[in-house]
C-alpha cells in the first residue's frame, strides 16, 4: 500500500482526491476560506482573488479555488500577507459602484453625496437591497474594511427592470462571473456573458439586448448565485429583507423532479423561493414556475369556505354542514344504486399522506376500487 | 407504467437524475424536456457540454434540447413503434446488441427478432419520414454506448399505442444491456410533483399502496387486518378515462374529484362535460373555483403544499418531506382531515393526529416503504423500494435481477394512430406544455409575470402550412375537429414539420381539449392526445 498523499492546511494534514482543489479540500474540512467569484458545480475562474492563500515555497499567493492540491503542500490560509491581500480586493469592489451599505464608513460629506449619488441611480431612499444578504459586505465586516480609499465610481449603465422578475443593477454588479457561469456551466441556458472589457465591464445577453428578448428563461439561478445586490427578485427588492423573513425546507410543487426549496416566509406570506444549495436533486437550481410561481399561495382568489350549490348558485355553510351532506349523499348513492356507482379522482398534486387516506377511504368505506387521479392526463 | 411492469416488474423510473449525467449517450424522445423539467434538463445540457455525452433526441417539434442533439429525428406523429423496431432492426442486423444480457437476463428475444426483422431502414422511412441513413446513424450510436439513458414523457405515453410505445423502448434498453447500472435505464419524467406517489399510495383502480394487487389475497387480508373491516372489494375499480363516460351511461353516479381539473385537462372535453353533468352528485376539493369546481354540488376548500406537512415521491422514487410554512386562509383543513371527517360520518373512524402518523401506517402495510420514516428523511429523500429500517434504500433498479425476474421482450407491430389526417380534417394536431405555465394554470395563471411571457393560447404552425392555408403569423384562426372548436392565435414556426400543428392545453378559453381524441391505449387507458386530426380557418 502507498503512503497516503496529504496537503498541510493551517497544520492540519489532510488527504485529498485527484483533481481536488486547495479550496475543496479546506471546504470539506470545515476549514473557511472565504471566497466570492468560486461557484460549485462550475469551472473556477480565479477572478475575484479573495480566496487567496499563502503557499510555502512560492512567490505569490495563489488562489486556492483554481490551485490543486499536491502531497506535502504547506498552506496558510489567514496569514497577514494574505489578509492585507483580501482587504485591497475588498476595498476596491466597494467602491466599484452603489455599494451602500454602512459599512463604507466615509466623513461626513463624503457619505451624504454618495448616499444621494445612489438614491437617484435607485429611485429609492433605502440602503442597498442585499443588505444584509451580501457576500461582500459579510467580508467586508469580517475584514474590517470600508470603501473610502477610493473615490466615488460613475454609474455607467442604468437600471433593467422591463422584465417581470429580476432586476439587473449594473450600479452594483462586481464583475465576479458568478451569474455568466450559473446560466453556461450550471443551467446551461447560455442567455448572457462579459460583455464590454475593462473598466466599462458589463454583463450582457445577446447584442446586449434586455433579458427579456433574450434567450433567459428566468430560472433565476442568477439572482441565488449573485454575492451582492446587482441581481435580486424584482418582488423583493426593497419590500423583503432577509431579517424579516424566515426560511421553512420544502419540497417543490410543481413538476415531478422534486426540488428542494427554501420558502422565505413573512407575515405568514410566501415572498420569496431559494434552491437548496446542498441538496439533491436540484443542488440550488430551480426554474421559473419553481422560484416565481408562488403567488397562487396567498390569492385572494383561494378558496376559504365549503360551499353549497343550491338552485344553480354557490352559498357558504359551515365545514359541518358540508361534510354532513357530502357523508349522506354518498351514502344514499351508495345504498341506492351500490358501491361502484361512485368513483374517486384522487390527486397527483397532494400528499403520500392525503393520497393513502383517499385510497383507504375508497376502499374501505366507500366499498369500491374506482380510484383513480391524473397520471394519464 | 403499464408498459415498464410488463417488460421489468416495475414502472418507474429505474434510475435517478442525478445519474443522467453519468450516462455517455442520451436517448429523449416524447419529452419536451427543457420546457417540461428544466431542472433535469439542466443536468442534459450539462453531461453533453462538458462531460461529451452524445445526444438523441426524436421529436416530431424541434424543441429546444435539439440544439444539445447529435441526432435529431423528426418522425411523423404517432410512429414510435415503427422507429424503435428500426433502431433495433439495425442493432441486430449488425451485431451490435449485448448477447450476455440478451441470454442471461430476459426472456422471449426470438420473437422480438422475428418481429422487427420487417422493419428495416427504409421499411420504417416509409412510415416515420426518418431517412434511413440517420435511423442508423442513431441506432449504432446508442447501440455503441457503453452507458446509454432513455429519457420519455407524455409524447411517448398519450397514444392508443402507449403502452406498446413504453415496452418499445423498453426492448431497446434490454437489447443493449443497458439496465441495472448508473447512466442507462428507461425513465418516465412524471410531470406532476407527486404523480408517482399517488400510484404508490393506491390512488389506482387496481393495486393498493405499493402496487399490491387488489386482487391478491395476501394483500386483502393484510388491508383488512390494518383496517379492522371486512369485504374489501377485489374487483379492479374504473380508470378515470373510463369512470367520466360511464356517468353519461349511468353507471357512476357520483364523482368526489381532490385536487385535479379534468374539466380542462381530459380530452374530448365537450364529451366530458356532458357526462359530468349527467352527474346525480359530484364534490370537488380545490383550492381554487377551477372549471370543474363551478359543476359541483359541493366545493370543499384545501391546503396547498404550503400550508401542509407531508411527503411527495418525485420521479425518480425519492420520498421527501413538505412542511407547513404558512397558516392556510381561514380555517381550512388538511385534505385528509377533510376525508377522514366524512369517513367518520359515514360510520368509520378515520383519526390521525398528524402525517406522520399516517406515514406510519402507510410504513406498516407498504413493503416498499416499510423502512421510510420522517426521521430517516428529514435532511435526504430515500428511494423505495426502502424495505426495512436500516435500508439505504434502491437509486437503481434492477441491478442484479429484474423485478419480475427475467426482463420481457415484446415482440410489437406498428400500428397507425387512431385518427389520422385526411381531407376534411388535413392537419395533424399534438399538444403539450410552455414552460411558463403548468398544466390547467390555476396556479401559475396567479402570477402576473408568468402570464405576461405566455399570456395566451397559440397554434404553431410551419410556415409553408401556414402560407398554403393563408394564416399570418400573430392572426387569429379557428381550429378545429371531429369534437369541438377553439380560437387562437397562430404563431409560426420552423420548428414544427409540415403537416402537423401545436397547441398548448394550459389554457381554459382554448381548450386544446375541445379537439383531442379521447381514444384510449387498451391496457393504460391513456387517451391519445398526441395525435388527432385538425383543420384551421381564419376566424369568423
Amino acid at each position: 500500500m502507498s503512503t497516503k498523499q496529504l496537503i498541510i492546511i493551517n497544520g492540519n494534514e489532510l488527504s485529498f482526491k485527484t483533481d481536488e482543489t486547495i479550496l475543496e479540500v479546506a471546504h470539506r474540512n470545515n476549514i473557511d476560506i472565504p471566497s466570492l467569484c468560486y461557484l460549485k458545480r462550475a469551472a473556477p475562474t480565479g477572478t475575484c482573488g479573495i480566496c487567496v492563500v499563502e503557499v510555502k515555497g512560492e512567490q505569490t499567493l495563489l488562489p486556492a479555488c483554481s490551485t490543486p492540491a499536491k502531497a506535502d503542500m504547506v498552506v496558510k490560509t489567514e496569514t497577514r500577507k494574505v489578509i492585507a491581500a483580501r482587504r485591497l480586493v475588498i476595498e476596491q469592489f466597494l467602491s466599484s459602484g452603489n455599494h451602500n451599505c454602512a459599512v463604507r464608513a466615509s466623513d461626513d460629506k463624503d457619505w451624504t453625496q454618495f448616499q444621494m449619488h445612489v438614491q437617484k441611480d435607485d429611485q429609492s431612499s433605502e440602503l442597498c437591497p442585499a443588505w444584509g444578504d451580501c457576500r461582500l459586505q459579510d467580508l467586508a465586516y469580517r475584514y474590517q474594511v470600508s470603501g473610502k480609499k477610493f473615490s466615488l465610481t460613475k454609474t455607467l449603465y442604468p437600471i433593467e427592470d422591463v422584465n417581470p422578475f429580476i432586476i439587473r443593477d449594473f450600479s452594483r454588479c462586481i464583475q465576479c462571473g458568478r451569474c455568466v457561469q450559473a446560466c453556461n456551466e450550471v443551467q446551461v441556458n447560455k442567455a448572457i456573458n462579459f460583455g464590454h472589457n475593462g473598466s466599462k465591464g458589463k454583463i450582457v445577453a445577446a447584442d446586449d439586448r434586455p433579458l427579456k428578448d433574450s434567450d433567459c428563461v428566468f430560472c433565476g439561478e442568477c439572482v441565488q448565485v449573485c454575492p451582492v445586490g446587482a441581481l435580486v427578485e424584482k418582488d423583493v427588492r426593497y419590500q423583503v429583507r432577509p431579517r424579516e423573513t424566515k426560511k421553512i425546507r420544502t419540497t417543490c410543487t410543481y413538476c415531478g423532479v422534486g426540488c428542494q426549496i427554501y420558502l422565505h416566509v413573512k407575515d405568514n406570506k410566501v415572498v420569496k423561493i431559494t434552491g437548496v444549495e446542498h441538496a439533491a436533486p436540484n443542488y440550488g437550481s430551480l426554474c421559473v414556475k419553481g422560484r416565481f410561481g408562488f403567488n397562487f399561495i396567498s390569492s385572494p382568489e383561494r378558496l376559504t369556505s365549503p360551499l353549497i350549490k343550491k338552485n344553480g348558485e354557490f352559498k357558504e355553510a359551515s365545514w359541518d354542514e358540508a361534510l354532513s351532506l357530502v357523508a349522506d349523499k354518498l351514502g344514499k348513492i351508495k345504498k341506492d344504486h351500490g358501491p361502484d356507482s361512485i368513483g374517486v379522482l384522487t390527486s397527483a398534486r397532494i400528499t403520500n399522506e392525503e393520497n393513502y387516506i383517499a385510497h383507504k377511504f375508497t376502499r374501505a368505506v366507500l366499498k369500491t376500487n374506482n380510484i383513480d387521479h391524473c397520471a394519464r392526463l | 407504467m403499464a408498459g415498464l411492469a410488463a417488460a421489468f416488474g416495475s414502472g418507474a423510473m429505474t434510475n435517478t437524475i442525478a445519474d443522467i449525467e453519468e450516462a455517455d449517450v442520451i436517448l429523449i424522445t416524447g419529452s419536451n424536456t427543457t420546457e417540461n423539467h428544466p431542472v433535469l434538463s439542466a443536468g442534459v445540457k450539462r453531461a453533453v457540454s462538458f462531460k461529451g455525452a452524445k445526444l438523441i433526441v426524436i421529436d416530431p417539434r424541434q424543441i429546444k434540447i435539439t440544439n444539445f442533439a447529435d441526432i435529431w429525428l423528426q418522425p411523423n406523429l404517432g410512429t414510435d413503434v415503427a422507429w424503435i423496431n428500426g433502431m433495433m432492426n439495425v442493432i441486430i442486423k449488425e451485431d451490435l446488441y449485448d448477447k450476455k444480457f440478451v441470454k442471461n437476463r430476459t426472456e422471449n428475444f426470438e420473437n422480438l427478432k422475428k418481429m422487427v426483422e420487417k422493419y428495416t431502414p427504409e421499411h420504417v422511412a416509409g412510415i416515420t419520414g426518418i431517412p434511413a441513413q440517420s435511423l442508423i446513424d442513431a441506432a449504432r450510436l446508442y447501440a455503441g454506448a457503453k452507458a446509454a439513458s432513455i429519457l420519455y414523457c407524455m409524447g411517448i405515453t398519450q397514444h392508443t399505442t402507449g403502452t406498446d410505445n413504453v415496452k418499445s423502448l423498453a426492448n431497446l434498453a434490454m437489447l443493449c444491456g443497458n439496465i441495472g447500472f448508473p447512466g442507462t435505464g428507461v425513465n418516465p419524467l412524471r410531470g406532476q410533483n407527486n404523480v408517482q406517489g399517488a400510484c404508490d399510495m393506491g390512488g389506482l383502480p387496481n393495486v393498493h399502496t405499493g402496487y399490491q394487487s387488489v386482487e391478491s389475497l395476501d394483500a386483502l387480508k393484510k388491508m383488512e387486518a390494518a383496517w379492522h373491516i371486512s369485504g374489501l372489494p377485489t374487483k379492479p375499480g374504473l380508470p378515470v378515462t373510463k369512470m367520466v363516460p360511464k356517468a353519461l351511461d349511468g353507471e357512476i353516479k357520483a364523482l368526489y374529484i381532490i385536487g385535479e381539473n379534468p374539466l380542462v385537462s381530459d380530452p374530448d372535453l365537450n364529451h366530458a362535460k356532458k357526462c359530468f353533468a349527467n352527474l346525480d352528485f359530484m364534490v370537488v376539493q380545490d383550492i381554487f373555483m377551477t372549471e370543474t369546481a363551478r359543476e359541483a354540488d359541493i366545493v370543499l376548500p384545501a391546503r396547498c403544499f404550503a400550508e401542509k406537512d407531508g411527503t411527495f415521491s418525485n420521479t425518480e422514487r425519492r420520498v421527501q418531506r413538505i412542511r407547513k410554512a404558512v397558516e392556510p386562509p381561514a380555517d381550512v383543513l388538511d385534505d385528509w382531515k377533510i376525508i377522514c371527517e366524512i369517513a367518520k360520518r359515514m360510520g368509520y373512524e378515520m383519526s390521525y393526529s398528524e402525517s406522520r402518523e399516517i406515514m406510519e401506517e402507510i410504513a406498516s402495510v407498504t413493503p416498499s416503504y416499510a423502512g421510510i420514516t420522517y426521521e430517516r428523511i428529514e435532511n435526504e429523500g430515500l428511494h423505495w423500494p426502502c424495505p426495512t429500517s436500516d435500508h439505504p434504500g434502491t437509486p437503481i433498479l434492477h441491478g442484479k435481477q429484474f423485478t419480475r425476474g427475467k426482463g420481457m421482450f415484446h415482440a410489437i407491430d406498428w400500428i397507425a394512430p387512431n385518427e389520422v389526417a385526411d381531407e376534411k380534417y388535413p392537419l395533424f394536431l399534438t399538444t403539450g406544455r410552455v414552460i411558463y405555465q403548468y398544466h390547467t394554470g390555476t396556479m401559475t395563471m396567479k402570477t402576473k409575470g408568468l402570464n405576461e411571457r405566455a399570456p395566451e393560447c397559440f397554434v404553431e404552425i410551419s410556415p409553408e402550412d401556414a402560407g398554403q392555408h393563408d394564416l399570418p403569423d400573430a392572426s387569429m384562426v379557428d381550429i378545429s375537429s371531429r369534437r369541438g372548436k377553439i380560437s387562437a392565435r397562430v404563431k409560426v414556426s420552423d420548428k414544427i414539420g409540415n403537416g402537423t400543428v401545436f397547441i398548448p392545453f394550459h389554457f381554459a378559453q382554448a381548450a386544446a381539449n375541445n379537439l383531442t381524441n379521447a381514444a384510449l391505449d387498451p391496457i393504460s387507458g391513456i387517451p391519445e392526445f398526441k395525435v388527432c386530426a385538425v383543420k384551421i380557418s381564419k376566424a369568423a
